[in-house]
C-alpha cells in the first residue's frame, strides 16, 4: 500500500520545552490510524501539524508525495473535524457544509446537492435549514463530520471527536464513524486519550508518551504484546510486579516474584535478570481446592472485591505484600457468592502464555 | 424528593407571615427601582416638557403648549449648521476610528510581536487622558506642522481618543471567538481575507455596531478636544455652550429633545441588531 502521509523527523520545540521529538510516521492510504496518549503527550500537536495549523520546528510532512510542510491549511487536501466542532454559528447547517465547496468555486445548486448527500451519509437528512444552536451535541458532531467530508479530502483528521458526547452516544458513534470510514475508503487519523475508543475503531494505533512514539501497532499488538510497562498500563490494566529471572531454557523462562516462582513463554526475554512481570487481570483465575495439578500459581489473601456488573475485580495481597488484581466475568447463573471473599486464602493460576516481561526502566 | 413530602405543611398563620414579608420585600424593591429610574430620567422628562412650554422662562406652572421653539430651531441657521457640523464630525471620526481600530484589534489578536503589551497599553492611554490634555497637545502638534484648524482637525482629535474604545471592544470580542472557527474556515479552503469576511466579521458584527454607536455619541457631545482643535466652525455642544452665557433658551430644550429622540432610535436599532445576532448563537 502506498503511504499517503509521511512524517519525517518531526520535532516541535516551544522555547526550550520539547513538545515532539524526532517522530517518524508513515500512514497508509485508507487506513484508520489513531494517535493515543494522555494530555500533553504531543498527539494533538502532531495532528494539527498535518492539518497545517502548527509548524514543526524541524522535519518534513509529505502528503501523497508532495512536501506540504510550509503550506497553509487551505492549500492541503486534508480536512479536520474539530474537538469543539467549530460550526459557524451564523450559518445554517447547509451553509456550514457548503462553505468548503463555495471556497472551491462550486455553484450554489450543486453545493446544496452535495451538502444533502453528506447529511444523508451522517443520517441527518432533514436538518439542512436548521441553525447549529438548535441542535444537540450529537447532531452538531454529525454536521461537523459532514462538513469535513463533503470536500472529499484524501485524509480526514479527527481531534478527540467523541469526547464531548455522553457514554451511550459515544459507543454508538464509534461504530458509526468506523462504518463511514469503510464506506468512504479515505484515510482517517484520529486523536484520542480514550484507549477503548482507540482499540474499537482503529486499524493501527500509535501510543505516544511525552513527545515520543511509545508503540506503533494493531490494537491486538498493543493489548497482547505491549512494548513497555507504560503501554501495558495505558491500554487496559496490567499487574506489574518486580521479578528475578532464575532460569532460561527451551521450555520458557522462570521468574521469581516475592519468593514464588512462575513460568512464562513470553518471547521477548530481557537480557538482565531483574525484570518487571506483567499479567492482565482477566487472564488470571482462582483455583479451587481440587485443581491441585496446576503449578503456575501465586498464593495470597483477598483484601477487596469490587463489583463491576458484568465482572468482579478481586484484589489479592500476595505473600510479599504486593497487590494483584484478578478480573472474573460473571456470566449467567454464576453467583457472586461463589467468588472468594475478603480474608480468604487463595491460589491464583496464570497461564505461561499470558505472562509478559519488561526490562526494568523500559 | 422525599424531603418535601415529609415536611409538615406550615401552619396558616406562619404561611401568612411569610407571604407578608415577601410582599414587603417586593414593594421595597419596586420603590428603590422607581427612585433610581426617576433619578435617571426626571431631568430628561423636564427637558422634553419645557421644550413644548409656551414661555421663555423656565418656571412652573406651565403656561401653554407650543411647537414654536421647534419652528425657531429650524429657522436658526447657526444652530442648524452646528448640528450639521456635529453629524459630520461624529460620522467621520467614527468611520476613521473603525478603519484604524479594527485592523489594530485584529493585529493584537492574531499576531505575537515584541512589545505587544506596551502597544496595547499605549492604545488604551488616550481614553484615560483628560480631553484637555489631548486637546492642547494636538493643538501644539497641528501648529508645529502648520495645519490650519478646521473640522477635519477635530475629527483627527476625536479619532485618537475614540480609538481606545473601538480597539478594546473589538479585541474583547475577538478573544471570546473560538480560535477553531477561523481554523475551520482555512481548513475548508478559505484564504485569510475570505475567513475575515465570511467568518470573523459576522461574528464580531455586534461589537462593531456597539463600538461605532458609542464612538458616535462620544464624539457628538465632545467639548474639550473640540474646543482646542476647531477653527471657525462650531459643533452643536460648542454652540449650546456659547449660548448658555445668555441663559438656557427653550430652543436648546427643543434641540435636546431631538437628540434624545435620535438616541432612542439609535438604541432601538442596535437592540434589533443584537437580538437578531443572539438568535444566531447559543
Amino acid at each position: 500500500m502506498p503511504a499517503i502521509i509521511e512524517l519525517r523527523q518531526i520535532s516541535k520545540h516551544y522555547g526550550s520545552v520539547i513538545g515532539i521529538e524526532h517522530v517518524e510516521l508513515s500512514v497508509e492510504d485508507g487506513e484508520f490510524l489513531t494517535l493515543l496518549g494522555p494530555s500533553g503527550c504531543g498527539k494533538s500537536t502532531l495532528l494539527r501539524m498535518i492539518g497545517g495549523f502548527e509548524e514543526p520546528t524541524t522535519g518534513q510532512i509529505i502528503l501523497s508525495g508532495q512536501d506540504v510542510t510550509d503550506l497553509p491549511p487551505q492549500k492541503r487536501n486534508v480536512n479536520m473535524m474539530f474537538q469543539d466542532y467549530a460550526l459557524f454559528p451564523h450559518m445554517t447547517v447547509g451553509q456550514n457544509i457548503a462553505y468548503g465547496l463555495k471556497m472551491r468555486g462550486i455553484g450554489k445548486v450543486e453545493a446544496r446537492q452535495k451538502a444533502e448527500g453528506a447529511l444523508d451519509l451522517v443520517s441527518m437528512p432533514d436538518k439542512i435549514d436548521q441553525m447549529p444552536h438548535q441542535m444537540s451535541g450529537g447532531q452538531r458532531q454529525r454536521v461537523a463530520l459532514a462538513r469535513a467530508i463533503v470536500r472529499e479530502p484524501k485524509v480526514l483528521l479527527l481531534d478527540e471527536p467523541l469526547s464531548a458526547l455522553d457514554a451511550n452516544l459515544r459507543e454508538q458513534m464509534q461504530i458509526e464513524l468506523k462504518h463511514i470510514h469503510d464506506k468512504l475508503g479515505i484515510t482517517f487519523i484520529m486523536v484520542t486519550h480514550d484507549q477503548t475508543e482507540a482499540l474499537v475503531m482503529s486499524d493501527r494505533v500509535i501510543v505516544m508518551e511525552s513527545g515520543l512514539i511509545a508503540q506503533d501497532g494493531t490494537p491486538e499488538d498493543l493489548y497482547e504484546r505491549p512494548a513497555t510497562p507504560y503501554v501495558a498500563n495505558f491500554i487496559g490494566t496490567t499487574n506489574l510486579l518486580p521479578g528475578q529471572i532464575t532460569a532460561r531454557n527451551e521450555v520458557g523462562t522462570r521468574v521469581e516474584i516475592g519468593g514464588q516462582s512462575l513460568l512464562t513463554h513470553y518471547e521477548k526475554v530481557p537480557a538482565q535478570d531483574s525484570v518487571q512481570v506483567g499479567t492482565r487481570p482477566e487472564k488470571a483465575r482462582f483455583l479451587s481446592g481440587e485443581d491441585a495439578e496446576e503449578d503456575n500459581t501465586l498464593l495470597g489473601c483477598v483484601v477487596e472485591c469490587i463489583y463491576h456488573g458484568n465482572s468482579l475485580r478481586t484484589t489479592v495481597r500476595l505473600n510479599d505484600e504486593q497487590n494483584f488484581h484478578v478480573d472474573a466475568m460473571l456470566p449467567m447463573g454464576m453467583a457472586r457468592a461463589a467468588s472468594p471473599k475478603p480474608g480468604d486464602e487463595v491460589r491464583i493460576a496464570v497461564d505461561p502464555d499470558n505472562i509478559l516481561m519488561f526490562e526494568i526502566g523500559s | 424528593m422525599t424531603a418535601s413530602t415529609t415536611n409538615p405543611p406550615l401552619p396558616t398563620k406562619r404561611r401568612n407571615r411569610v407571604a407578608r414579608t415577601r410582599l414587603a420585600a417586593d414593594s421595597g424593591f419596586v420603590v428603590i427601582v422607581s427612585l433610581v429610574m426617576a433619578f435617571l430620567y426626571t431631568p430628561i422628562l423636564i427637558l422634553v416638557i419645557y421644550s413644548f412650554n409656551d414661555n421663555r422662562t423656565l418656571t412652573w406652572p406651565l403656561s401653554g403648549f407650543t411647537t414654536s421653539w421647534y419652528e425657531k430651531l429650524f429657522s436658526n441657521d447657526q444652530l442648524l449648521t452646528a448640528i450639521g457640523n456635529s453629524f459630520y464630525v461624529a460620522s467621520c471620526s467614527t468611520v476613521l476610528t473603525l478603519l484604524v481600530g479594527v485592523p489594530a484589534a485584529l493585529a493584537l489578536h492574531r499576531f505575537k510581536f515584541p512589545g505587544k503589551t506596551v502597544f496595547r497599553r499605549l492604545l488604551l492611554l488616550p481614553i484615560a487622558l483628560p480631553g484637555i490634555v489631548t486637546g492642547i497637545s494636538m493643538l501644539n502638534m497641528f501648529k508645529m506642522f502648520g495645519f490650519n484648524l478646521s473640522l477635519e482637525t477635530v475629527i483627527i482629535g476625536h479619532a485618537t481618543a475614540l480609538l481606545a474604545v473601538v480597539v478594546t471592544q473589538v479585541f474583547a470580542r475577538l478573544q471570546r471567538l473560538p480560535k477553531s472557527l477561523s481554523e475551520a474556515s482555512s481548513d475548508l479552503g478559505a484564504g485569510p481575507l475570505q475567513t475575515f469576511i465570511y467568518v470573523t466579521l459576522p461574528n464580531i458584527r455586534t461589537a462593531l455596531i456597539g463600538a461605532g454607536l458609542l464612538s458616535f455619541v462620544l464624539s457628538f457631545d465632545e467639548i474639550p478636544v473640540t474646543f482646542f482643535l476647531t477653527g471657525r466652525d462650531n459643533t452643536l455642544p460648542m454652540y449650546i455652550y456659547s449660548t448658555m452665557r445668555r441663559g438656557v433658551t427653550p430652543e436648546i430644550n427643543a434641540v435636546g429633545t431631538l437628540i434624545v429622540l435620535t438616541s432612542l432610535v439609535l438604541i432601538a436599532v442596535s437592540v434589533i441588531f443584537t437580538v437578531r445576532d443572539k438568535t444566531g448563537r447559543e
